[in-house]
């Protein structure tokens, strides 16, 4: 298991590389400028010097490499400075200040550090996009037994059905719909995230609370559709397996087969399942970001993207590629631990 | 010699042939019997039929134009807000209502239903193409297996919406220029849908391929002399075909929700060219005053990708062997 880990990850890494290096050359042939904006009075020279000083003067692989400089080997020492320094969990030791003032990866829209700018948006989403996993991964285990412990039951009918519809409709519809039904007909929820909102006491909570169900609800009725099919799936086969009817041979109450021996086999599958899609629901709230103007992550990939901020864009693009090997990597592994009969050795 | 006199055998009963209660039944025959029972997927499969001769041919029956600015009869309300608002302002020449700038909402819908559906017919068909060929290809010669499958990988572990949003607001200058703003764009979100989800395809075809490249007829055919390319087309690709169909379908419905989602992200078709993702975007800042113009594209996209997934439901059901006939 520790080899499988150790190999799996150091493929990972010329996977990582190779994905830098499409994204970086797929940003290469942007046509836009980023001197657009720039007066028609400033003369050309000076336009030069500053397209020079944005870093875009080298040739295509020093531009990489210093990119590569910047995103593995400066912004860690950021991170570790900050851990050492600022934060409660390592706070208490010494200061190692490792970062001598080098150049970060700098957004061209602000010229402050791209890192920087994300760790103010990632509570953001941190918040909603996990929320509405756990809120959907907590709907969708039950109604998943469930449906397949009384297969071909109108609840599994209607199940199947709600199944498909969180399939079928889009966020950029459900998020919409839920505006107009529960903001604009019935009042109950505001449709304009308020990231600036301060929780200090009891009415203040329930105000977060408001705000967040519904790009909550959005998000996690995707989530239930998919892992309540899985679980459905999961839960069929292991009913039908001997040491169910063993255990029901022995007089284990319904109650115990279902939620221990089944449950527990069943769960393995669905695991790896959930490990796999945490990237995609962050790719997904991108949209569910845009309708319900929560500046979180996704918001700001958008942002970027219009205004032709490359570096940014590039730096995000590279950290959901970044997410998604990691669970894939996490899932591989998840499923080793979990079932003693996959031996990846 | 005599001729022995030829005595008449009569068979034992046992041993005979009885004449087939029934002619054969082709395997089509089946697949539709055990179609026909999924009321979920014909229902389905119905909507998605009416839905495409709908935009076909709605423009022949529906003939106002959807580009056709008519201000003295804007923010018309569909015929049916009639029911509970008795003085709200509608109007049997547009049944559907009329947008802000007095265009025709049915028209609209007609119009952005086609180029909705022809960019996830097309996308599908790209998709379908590309995942089965690499799928093929890595399944049947072993030394490109490797490679490919490497390949696969790698673009299953790229980020798919940033990149496709970075692509299309990448190339959408070029290629507009190149083939004018409709066609370009229509090329541009095609090819870029197609480049991005093909993979699930081509794991499933594969992982087929491998396990039907074994079996007797296949070494039956390549020892009476087939060559590579015929035991490909005619042998390998006829028995993958339901996995393909399947997949096509899934593939179909995503390729509709992400052209919409492009559209509705303000990077898909240019404004004057209705899909029902840009209606859709185009009608929320209004929402408030008119959200029935949210409401109907949004719900024409629903209904068209459900109707897709249950006939993919249905068809997986219908082409399963081990399931048909149960």
């Amino acid at each position: 298991m520790l080899t499988f880990t150790i190999r799996r990850l150091v493929l990972a890494i010329p996977t990582l590389l190779i994905i830098s290096l499409v994204i970086f050359l797929l940003l290469q042939m942007a046509p836009g400028d980023p001197m657009a904006q720039v007066p028609l009075t400033v003369p050309p020279e000076v336009k030069e010097k500053m397209r020079e000083a944005l870093g875009l003067g080298q040739p295509l692989h020093v531009q990489f490499w210093k990119w590569l400089v910047q995103v593995f080997w400066i912004e860690p020492k950021v991170f570790i400075d900050f851990l050492t320094r600022d934060s409660w969990l390592l706070g208490w030791l010494p200061d190692t200040s490792l970062y001598q003032g080098e150049l970060r990866v700098i957004s061209w829209q602000t010229r402050s550090p791209v890192m920087d700018i994300v760790v103010q948006r990632l509570p953001q989403t941190l918040w909603v996009v996990g929320m509405s996993y756990i809120v959907g991964i907590l709907i969708a285990i039950p109604i998943g037994i469930y449906s397949a412990y009384r297969q071909y039951s109108v609840f599994d009918q209607a199940g199947t059905f709600v199944t498909m519809i969180g399939f079928s409709i889009p966020p950029f519809f459900t998020g919409p719909l839920l505006i107009v039904i529960f903001s604009v007909q019935l009042g109950w929820f505001p449709f304009i995230y308020d990231t600036t909102h301060v929780v200090n006491d009891w009415d203040s909570f329930v105000y977060q609370l408001k705000q967040m169900i519904m790009p909550v609800m959005v998000l996690a009725l995707q989530t239930t559709a998919q892992i309540s099919r899985f679980m459905r799936a999961s839960v069929l086969d292991n009913l039908n397996q001997d040491y169910v009817r063993t255990a029901r041979a022995k007089g284990l109450s319904e109650a115990v087969v279902v939620m221990i021996h089944v449950l527990r086999n069943s769960m393995i599958p669905v695991i790896t399942v959930i490990a796999l899609g945490v990237p995609g629901i962050f790719g997904g709230a991108i949209i569910t970001e845009v309708v319900f103007s929560v500046n979180g992550i996704g918001q700001l990939l958008i942002t970027a993207l219009f205004a032709n901020d490359l570096p940014m864009v590039q730096t995000l693009t590279f950290m959901f590629a970044v997410l998604i090997v990691l669970f894939n990597l996490i899932a591989d592994i998840l499923y080793g631990v979990l079932d003693p009969r996959i031996r990846y050795d | 010699m005599t001729d022995p006199t030829p005595t008449q055998i009569s068979p034992i009963a046992a041993l005979q042939d009885r004449e087939p209660s029934k002619p054969p039944r082709s395997q089509w025959r089946d697949v539709w019997d055990q179609f026909k029972h999924h009321k979920g997927a014909m229902l389905g499969g119905g909507f998605l039929l009416f839905v495409t001769l709908a935009v076909l041919f709605g423009d022949l029956i529906w003939q106002i134009d959807p580009k056709k600015l008519d201000i003295r009869n804007k923010d018309i309300r569909p015929i049916f807000n009639a029911i509970w608002d008795s003085g709200a302002k509608v109007s049997w020449s547009h049944p559907l209502g009329t947008d802000n700038l007095g265009r025709d909402h049915l028209a609209q819908i007609i119009a952005g239903g086609r180029a909705s559906m022809a960019v996830g017919w097309a996308a599908m068909l790209l998709t379908m193409l590309i995942g089965t060929s690499i799928g093929v290809m890595a399944g049947f010669f072993k030394r490109l297996d490797g490679p490919l499958m490497r390949f696969t990988d790698l673009v299953l572990s790229l980020p798919i919406l940033p990149l496709m949003l970075v692509a299309v607001t990448l190339f959408r200058q070029p290629l507009r220029a190149s083939f004018g703003p409709e066609t370009g764009m229509f090329i541009l979100i095609v090819g870029v849908i197609g480049v991005t989800s093909w993979m699930q395809t081509a794991r499933i075809v594969r992982g087929d391929i491998l396990a039907i490249k074994e079996r007797e007829f296949v070494l039956a055919a390549r020892a009476s002399g087939t060559t590579a390319r015929g035991i490909i087309f005619r042998h390998l690709l006829p028995n993958v075909l339901s996995p393909i169909m399947v997949s096509a379908t899934l593939g179909l419905a995503t390729a509709i929700i992400t052209e919409s989602a492009l559209s509705f992200l303000g990077v898909g078709f240019p404004s004057d060219f209705p899909t029902w993702g840009k209606m859709l975007a185009d009608a929320v800042p209004r929402m408030q005053e008119f959200p029935e113009r949210v409401m109907l594209p949004g719900i024409m996209i629903s209904l068209t990708v459900l109707s897709v997934n249950y006939l993919g439901d249905g068809l997986r059901d219908a082409l399963d062997p081990r399931i048909r006939g149960r």
